[in-house]
């Protein structure tokens, strides 16, 4: 009989593969990015497998919660043609094609040239603390904000630069705009806004003029 | 709550512990169905109270059993799917709707040892699943190929991910004071009377998640996604029977899951309010706390009246990010400077 | 300062829970609501309900067929046909109102000469089908006899300011 976590692995390993597959062959746009969140979700079921269950929540809520959502709104509000866009793309495969197997060759390259210096060394054969001892979320933020919180700190720094310049560089001022003012509606009282006159017959009554 | 089981089946072999897994999770899915039958009834009465109406009172003893009459007649009804959807995905968001609903319950210990999966980072996992409620929204409102559903679903999925960064701010406030993620942890951090329990220290930070609690369940006063006003309901325009009874019960599940979220972060989960009461069982006082939190939900349905959506998005970004920023800074300081950090881990 | 006033203010949630202690109070009150299907609220003896054929005490149908409802009828729900009878009485041969054309505007009752068609007291005549409010003249005449009191009541009572 197999084990129920080898059967969740080949289960979310299938899904995630074949998912993956039908993000690029799916014709419409909108259900490639349903495949691709399908994908994300099973990677995360894949973290779960192997015991990092804090990476696998992460990978919920930033890429399928936040990261997917947009893609999905993006997608869904573009009216485009996705089927007249692939149908040039064939003539591209030559191309495409060497740029993969360039990056297939570098990576091989790169595994069997891999070695492990010699603090590496030390580090891998340091006494890693039992899993019951220490939860993956702890043992994530004993190394983020110790060994690695200059790097840390630098990849938030970069992030808040990219969302910072993409905001300048996507917003305008427009002339002519008529913009909702919240605190100024939120401030107006009744007393503001009308007054209670009593009119007497044949006489009119003058418009009261606006406060400031 | 699953191991406990898997010993009164027997303990032995794979098959009986998939079986005690089954068994524990029905255990908590058919009362909570019940619940939210339930508490849809309550809903409509509380509102119906603060309008000085009757509310339902003919099906059943006081109109209790008005929810299942309902239920029965959209089970009866004739599914339509109109020409022009996308079949699969209609069919399909209504599901994950309800199905997204269900999973987050399977992380909240109803008292000590009894959570289905009482697993190391369950406050995660529940900003995991709810950040998944968005997709039933959204994909209805595409798939529905309808200008309202669209509309709806746009609008809900941009509230619903605002609102989370607030939701997550805040919970990391209650995070650094119990330190862990667990959900049983945070309930044992604030074990005792109604004086050890989080809102205390918390309160701007509790009303902060009260209100951004509003915000993702979609009720009003931010229930824009489907304001009847301007678009008839919203993602759900298309739906009928048991499709929208799904939709309908996946929202009130919703709610009920942020009302218990609330008493277990902030209102000491299933510890009696007062010494001496503790021989009430656990669980009842979670359920009365549930139960009071609703009552709050229902009571801000019934005279709030709705958000402008440019408010309401103002109110996301520009008050309760800064806010819930600052309020975690601020914390932290006290947290750091007077001594309070969780001595463990 | 109002500014900083009008800040505080929504800080701390004031109206807010201003309403919140506003709709506790109303909770408590008595309901305004009738509860209706065991309780009912009063009707004017001049109520525009479910249309009635009457009949005269010794059994005779008032309606002579003169057609003056279905000539003023403003929504063209009242068909008549009309044929002599054996005794040489003008009667009608078909009375039929469809209901769902109907507005309930009451013209028919008082256009009507000798006070046969009269819209009754009854309200709570819903049915399943659409064809079951298409009325003809056994139905009408079913209902007159079936609330000819209330109806003759509401008559008496109506009737001084005539």
């Amino acid at each position: 009989m197999i084990n129920l976590a080898d059967m969740a692995f080949y289960l979310f390993a299938f899904i995630t593969v074949a998912s993956g597959f039908l993000v690029i062959s799916a014709r419409n746009p909108v259900h490639s990015v349903l495949w691709l969140i399908l994908a994300f979700f099973s990677a995360a079921g894949l973290f779960v497998l192997m015991g990092a269950e804090f990476l696998a929540m992460l990978l919920v809520i930033v890429y399928v919660g936040a990261v997917a959502v947009l893609f999905l709104f993006v997608v869904m509000m573009l009216d485009i043609n996705f089927t007249e866009f692939k149908q040039g793309a064939l003539q591209y495969l030559p191309m495409g094609g060497l740029i993969g197997l360039i990056l297939l060759a570098e990576l091989v390259t790169l595994g069997s040239a891999w070695a492990f210096g010699d603090v590496v060394g030390q580090n891998i054969t340091a006494p890693i603390p039992a899993a019951s001892d220490v939860h993956n979320t702890q043992a994530l933020g004993q190394l983020l904000y110790t060994h690695y919180i200059f790097i840390f700190q630098t990849a938030g720094l970069i992030l808040l630069v990219a969302m910072i310049g993409a905001i300048v560089l996507t917003h305008r001022q427009r002339p002519g705009v008529k913009r909702q003012s919240i605190a100024d509606q939120a401030a107006r009282r009744p007393e503001d806004a009308y007054k209670l006159v009593d009119v007497k017959v044949g006489s009119g009554v003058a418009l009261p003029t606006k406060k400031g | 709550m699953v191991e406990a089981l898997y010993k009164l089946f027997g303990g032995e072999g794979q098959f009986l512990y998939l079986l005690a897994i089954v068994a524990s999770i029905l255990a908590i899915v058919l009362p909570l169905l019940i619940g939210v039958a339930f508490a849809v009834y309550f809903d409509r009465k509380i509102w119906a109270a603060v309008q000085m109406r009757r509310g339902p009172n003919v099906v059943g003893p006081f109109g209790l059993l008005q929810s299942f009459a309902d239920g029965l007649k959209l089970f009866l009804k004739e599914t339509i799917i109109p020409a022009g959807a996308n079949k699969a995905i209609f069919l399909m968001a209504p599901m994950i709707t309800f199905v997204v609903a269900l999973l987050s319950w399977a992380v909240i210990p109803f008292e000590a040892h009894m959570a289905i999966a009482d697993i190391n980072v369950g406050i995660l996992y529940l900003l995991a699943i709810s950040s998944l409620g968005v997709y039933g929204i959204i994909m209805s409102g595409w798939a529905s190929n309808s200008r309202y559903a669209f509309l709806g679903g746009l609008r809900s999925a941009a509230q619903m991910v605002s609102y989370e960064v607030s939701i997550g701010f805040v919970l990391v406030c209650v995070l650094m004071h119990v330190g862990s993620l667990n959900m049983t942890d945070i309930v044992n951090s604030q074990s005792g009377a109604i004086w050890h329990w989080n809102f205390i220290p918390f309160f701007p930070v509790f009303i902060i998640f009260f209100i951004s609690a509003l915000a993702e369940t979609n009720r009003p006063p931010f229930d824009l996604p489907e304001a009847e006003a301007e678009l008839v309901a919203g993602y759900q325009v298309e739906y009928s029977s048991m499709a929208f009874a799904l939709f309908f019960l996946g929202e009130y599940a919703n709610i009920l899951l942020m009302s218990t979220v609330m008493s277990i972060l902030f209102f000491g989960g299933w510890n009696a309010p007062l010494p001496g009461l503790e021989f009430v069982p656990g669980f009842i006082w979670l359920l009365l706390k549930t139960a009071f939190f609703f009552w709050l939900f229902a009571m801000v349905k019934a005279f709030v009246p709705r958000y402008r959506y440019d408010q309401l998005m103002r109110l996301g970004w520009k008050v309760f990010l800064p806010l819930s920023l600052f309020l975690v800074v601020f914390y932290a300081a006290v947290m750091v400077y007077g001594g309070f950090l969780p001595t463990h881990g | 300062m109002t500014a900083l006033v009008q800040a505080t203010k929504s800080l701390l949630l004031l109206e807010f829970v201003k309403a919140f202690w506003l709709s506790i109070k109303y909770f408590f009150r008595p309901k305004v609501t009738v509860n209706y299907p065991y309780e009912k609220g009063p009707l004017s003896p001049r109520f525009r309900g479910e249309h009635a054929l009457r009949r005269y005490p010794n059994g005779e149908e008032r309606c002579i067929a003169c057609k003056l409802c279905e000539a003023i009828c403003p929504a063209q729900a009242i068909t008549i046909e009309a044929e002599p009878r054996e005794d040489g009485s003008r009667r009608t041969t078909r009375y039929d109102i469809d209901m769902v054309k109907c507005i309930y505007c009451g013209f028919c009752q008082e256009a009507c000469p000798v006070d046969a068609i009269v819209e009754g007291p009854n309200f709570e005549f819903a049915t399943e089908t659409r064809e079951e409010l298409l009325y003809n003249k056994d139905k009408l005449l079913a209902n007159g006899e079936r609330w000819e009191r209330e109806i003759a009541a509401n008559l008496a009572a109506d009737a001084p300011y005539r």
